[in-house]
């Protein structure tokens, strides 16, 4: 890709004029002050900006300042995404400063941090902005020097004109180039001469992290905010029905109680807006602490909540009727409704081959059967907003996923135009999917409404783990059929959950078999669920990469060289048309963790597994060395390879690798949520298990694929498959398999 | 309602607060030090790590009554320029990703040097047990502890 044409996003490209005095067009000041870059303090302020497009503005000193227009979670996209901006910029980076973009739909395409496409969907947009801007300094310098354009060129910052000698900084021409038309199709560079994507970049909030400066949304603060908190039902399955206030009002800093509802009745949801909790009970004071203490003081009663039946609009806009039943759900019986199901016919998705008469036929078959339970989301920062509600508009600052969304949702519930809803993001004390459903933003304005002043919802973590959306729990049986020579000769996967199956059928193995069925079943339940750190893949993947693993043992294959060999077949005789993966980069990882591996040389009292998996568009395989100390699992080392196309900022590449890897051994063996008449049973980090220091892997190596595609996304892709390589390995250290997470119950039978 | 004369990071500050006020909200709220985060509430998470004299204490669990005329130090004072030894560690190694927790690691990692200035793995596995990285950077903190080490 050379020469692309501009009209793409062409409105992120709409001219303003030059900027005075250093002025900020977007963001407001608290923003503007705490999420600057570290940069900013060792470079020279302008005293003048010159805005090329939307994503960047030049001083005249040539000091750049990038926005970087999507969500910040964690992922590092604040740091990665103006990389791709000043390398077609063609920029140094130290002169960068970067700034957190504001919500703004008419500049930005997809401000949204979710399904690991922020770098994949920004990437063409990112480019071009700063080829854009390269092409408009470059036309100014060719004015000026009375040049033809095309001998003009650029390094680092510098515009050059070889024949004459001429050169100018980017600050020269800045405020000339602020003038130039938007040109109708750029160049952009060659892969190979790319000098900052593919180089590391530090974090570029790193020094405000460790010296603890204002970054997330609880510290934000405003002039007379108030603090608010809610309270919601203990248990799923029940409303709000009376609240005696009395005892909490007459406390120290209380300034009111009421009741709110946080969307209206009438209201058509969109698919980020559940909640399972609409009627809250709201306490609002000074401080913080004080709140806390009013709402210990409230005696609320609560009653069973009736079935309801609430029309969802889907992420494309679809709408359809999602049934919350009535009742108070218990673990226990999920679990036998699990069995159930996983026990009998579902829906058949797909089907090639004639895998019913192949089982009749088969020489041998196995069964196994895998289940995980619901998830917290536990992000470190439980959830808050800031909102400021006036007659004409609403400001709201904080930590939300889904700013676009939301934005509408709280239009909607006051009764403004869009316009008048503005919405700034913080940095965010992490995501896993729980900052896409924005109820606390809704609830924070309506809040702010009702008080009218400026309020910070804040959740305790307990509120925060009882409240949630949470994981979805998970079954899923495979079958597989062997012919009396051990061939695998037919495939079967049933899976489900509450309230939604996981199942993802096009996905490998279907493709390498002839005869392969796929089903999904779901059961209906109250408790909210949401998008989860890779969803359904957070499960599928650990249950069929170990399943894959008994498969090549029965056939007495390597677990490395059977993949290859069904992946094979998929590249060069696939069945079906609909498979989604390519099977040559799926082999790629695999080949790459095995020799980065040393797969095969057997060291004394290590135990190795492997598994691979392919979502939300990238490739990996990992490779678990497991030892076993005083009986306990320890995992020693992971191997990880990565194929997420062209690498952009490598240590930040390979540390979201890390942590995806961390998280996955973390709740695989650990983490639950458990339920007893409706009651979340872990309310806080004592019994609500995350992993911690000593049980990380003691070392992760990460390797990527180097090609040349367009890059694809790593939140997600690199945290399924270690569950699949977990379980294998502890087959290998115990010989025992380990089919229900979380697999920590191996620990106690070892200890 | 009572004053308190506090002693943070060097600096005297007086704050009228309920004695059973947690340090935790007393930095945040009332002298806008918002670097000691809130995680959890209960000592479990270690999010709003100080030092109280030379030791990492859970502030959410230390009232402001119990302070008396003990120093205090948060993550704002650990060192004037960010230039800690641990501070440099973080940023060497990348360490954040969300970035939340990481003031009450580097907390927790500054006393754990201070008292055991060269830790083995096993030492500093133990000492930070308490503080938790919901991201997954366990093992970028534990490396960085070892170059604050030398």
């Amino acid at each position: 890709m050379a020469l692309i044409k501009t009209s793409y996003g062409r409105r992120s490209f709409l001219k303003t004029s030059a900027l005075a005095g250093g002025g900020m067009m977007l963001g407001f000041s608290w923003l503007a002050t705490a999420c600057e870059s570290n940069q900013e303090e060792t470079l020279t302020m302008p005293k003048e900006w010159f805005e090329l497009n939307g994503f960047l503005k030049i001083g005249e000193n040539g000091v750049v300042t990038i926005q970087s227009p999507n969500p910040e979670i964690g992922q590092n996209v604040k740091t990665s995404m103006p990389m791709i901006v000043a390398e077609e910029l063609d920029i140094d980076w130290k002169n960068v400063i970067v700034e957190q973009a504001p919500l703004n739909t008419a500049l930005f395409v997809r401000q949204l941090a979710g399904g690991s496409q922020s770098i994949r969907q920004g990437w063409t947009g990112l480019r071009m902005a700063g080829a854009t801007a390269r092409h408009m300094l470059k036309e100014a310098a060719a004015q000026a020097w009375q040049v033809p354009v095309d001998e003009v060129t650029t390094e680092a910052g510098v515009l050059h004109h070889k024949n004459s000698g001429k050169s100018a900084g980017y600050g020269e021409m800045a405020s000339a180039a602020a003038k130039i038309a938007v040109p109708e199709e750029v160049k952009l560079k060659e892969v190979k001469d790319f000098k900052i994507i593919g180089t590391s970049r530090k974090n570029v909030d790193g020094p405000k992290i460790v010296t603890g400066q204002p970054l997330f949304g609880l510290d934000y603060k405003r002039e007379g905010m108030l603090i608010a908190m809610i309270v919601h039902p203990p248990a799923f399955g029940m409303k709000l029905k009376s609240v005696d206030d009395s005892a909490a009002r007459a406390m120290p800093g209380i300034k009111d109680v009421f009741t709110i509802n946080t969307y209206n009745e009438d209201y058509g949801r969109q698919w980020c807006d559940t909640d399972a909790f609409n009627e809250l009970v709201v306490v609002a004071g000074n401080t913080t602490w004080e709140v806390m203490n009013a709402k210990k003081a409230l005696k609320i009663e609560w009653e069973a909540a009736p079935e309801q039946n609430i029309a969802v609009a889907g992420f494309t806009g679809e709408s359809k009727d999602v049934k919350i039943p009535a009742g108070l759900e218990n673990t226990s019986d999920h679990v036998a409704k699990m069995a159930e199901m996983g026990a009998k016919l579902a829906k058949v998705v797909r089907r090639d081959g004639d895998p019913e008469t192949a089982f009749k036929n088969a020489a041998q078959v196995i069964e196994r059967s895998y289940t995980a339970p619901f998830l917290a989301h536990s992000t470190m920062e439980p959830m808050n907003f800031f909102a400021h509600v006036t007659a004409d508009k609403a400001e709201l600052v904080g930590p939300i996923q889904t700013p676009e969304f939301m934005e509408k949702s709280v239009a909607a519930r006051l009764g403004m135009p869009v316009e008048k809803i503005d919405i700034q993001m913080t940095r965010q004390g992490g995501g896993f999917g729980r900052r896409l459903y924005g109820h606390f933003v809704v609830e924070a304005a309506v809040i702010s409404q009702k008080m009218n002043a400026p309020i910070k919802l804040v959740y305790t973590r307990e509120d925060d783990i009882t409240f949630g959306n949470y994981r979805p729990a998970y079954h899923a049986t495979y079958r597989a059929a062997f012919d009396a020579n051990k061939n695998l000769i037919a495939f079967h996967v049933r899976a489900g959950g509450i309230p939604e199956s996981p199942l993802a059928a096009n996905r490998f193995p279907a493709g390498a078999l002839d005869n392969y069925l796929a089903e999904d079943w779901a059961v209906e339940s109250n408790i909210s669920v949401g998008a989860f750190r890779a969803p359904r893949s957070n499960f599928i993947a650990g249950a069929e990469q170990a399943f894959l693993d008994e498969v090549a043992e029965v056939m007495g294959k390597d677990p490395i060289a059977f993949r290859l060999e069904l992946l094979d077949r998929a590249a060069k005789k696939p069945v079906g048309t609909e498979n989604d993966y390519e099977a040559a980069r799926y082999a790629g990882v695999l080949e790459l963790v095995r020799e980065k591996s040393g797969w095969g040389k057997d060291q004394k009292g290590v135990h190795r597994g492997v598994s691979a998996y392919f979502c939300h568009n990238s490739y990996v395989a990992q490779v678990i060395d497991l030892v076993l100390e005083d009986g306990k699992p320890i995992v020693q080392k992971v191997h990880c390879a990565v194929d997420c196309g062209i690498l952009v900022n490598p240590i930040a590449a390979i540390n979201l690798s890390e942590g995806g890897i961390v998280d996955g051994i973390g709740h695989a063996m650990y983490s639950a949520m458990t339920f007893k008449n409706g009651t979340p049973e872990q309310t806080n980090f004592d019994k609500y298990r995350l992993i911690r220091h000593s049980e990380a892997p003691k070392a992760i190596e990460v390797h990527f694929v180097k090609n040349e595609i367009d890059p694809t996304g790593l939140g997600e892709p690199v945290n399924p498959p270690i569950i699949g390589a977990l379980a294998n390995a502890l087959y290998k250290a115990t010989g025992k398999r380990v089919y229900d997470q979380p697999f920590q119950a191996i620990s106690q039978v070892l200890g | 309602m009572a004053t308190f004369n506090l002693n943070i990071n060097g600096k005297k500050q007086q704050v009228d607060v309920d004695p059973a006020t947690p340090m935790l909200w007393v930095l945040r709220e009332h002298l806008n030090l918002v670097g000691t985060k809130y995680g959890c509430g209960i000592a479990q998470c270690g999010a709003c790590t100080i030092h109280l004299g030379d030791v990492a204490m859970r502030s959410c669990q230390l009232t402001v009554s119990q302070v008396g005329n003990q120093p205090i130090t948060t993550i704002e004072g650990l060192s004037e320029n960010g230039d800690h030894p641990v501070q440099k560690a973080w940023l060497e190694h990348d360490v954040a990703q969300c970035g939340y927790c990481q003031a009450g690691q580097i907390m927790n990692a500054a006393a754990l040097l201070k008292a055991n200035p060269n830790p083995s793995d096993a030492e500093i596995e133990a000492a930070m047990h308490g503080n938790i990285c919901r991201c997954g950077t366990y093992t970028r903190i534990k490396t960085a502890i070892k170059t604050a080490a030398g």
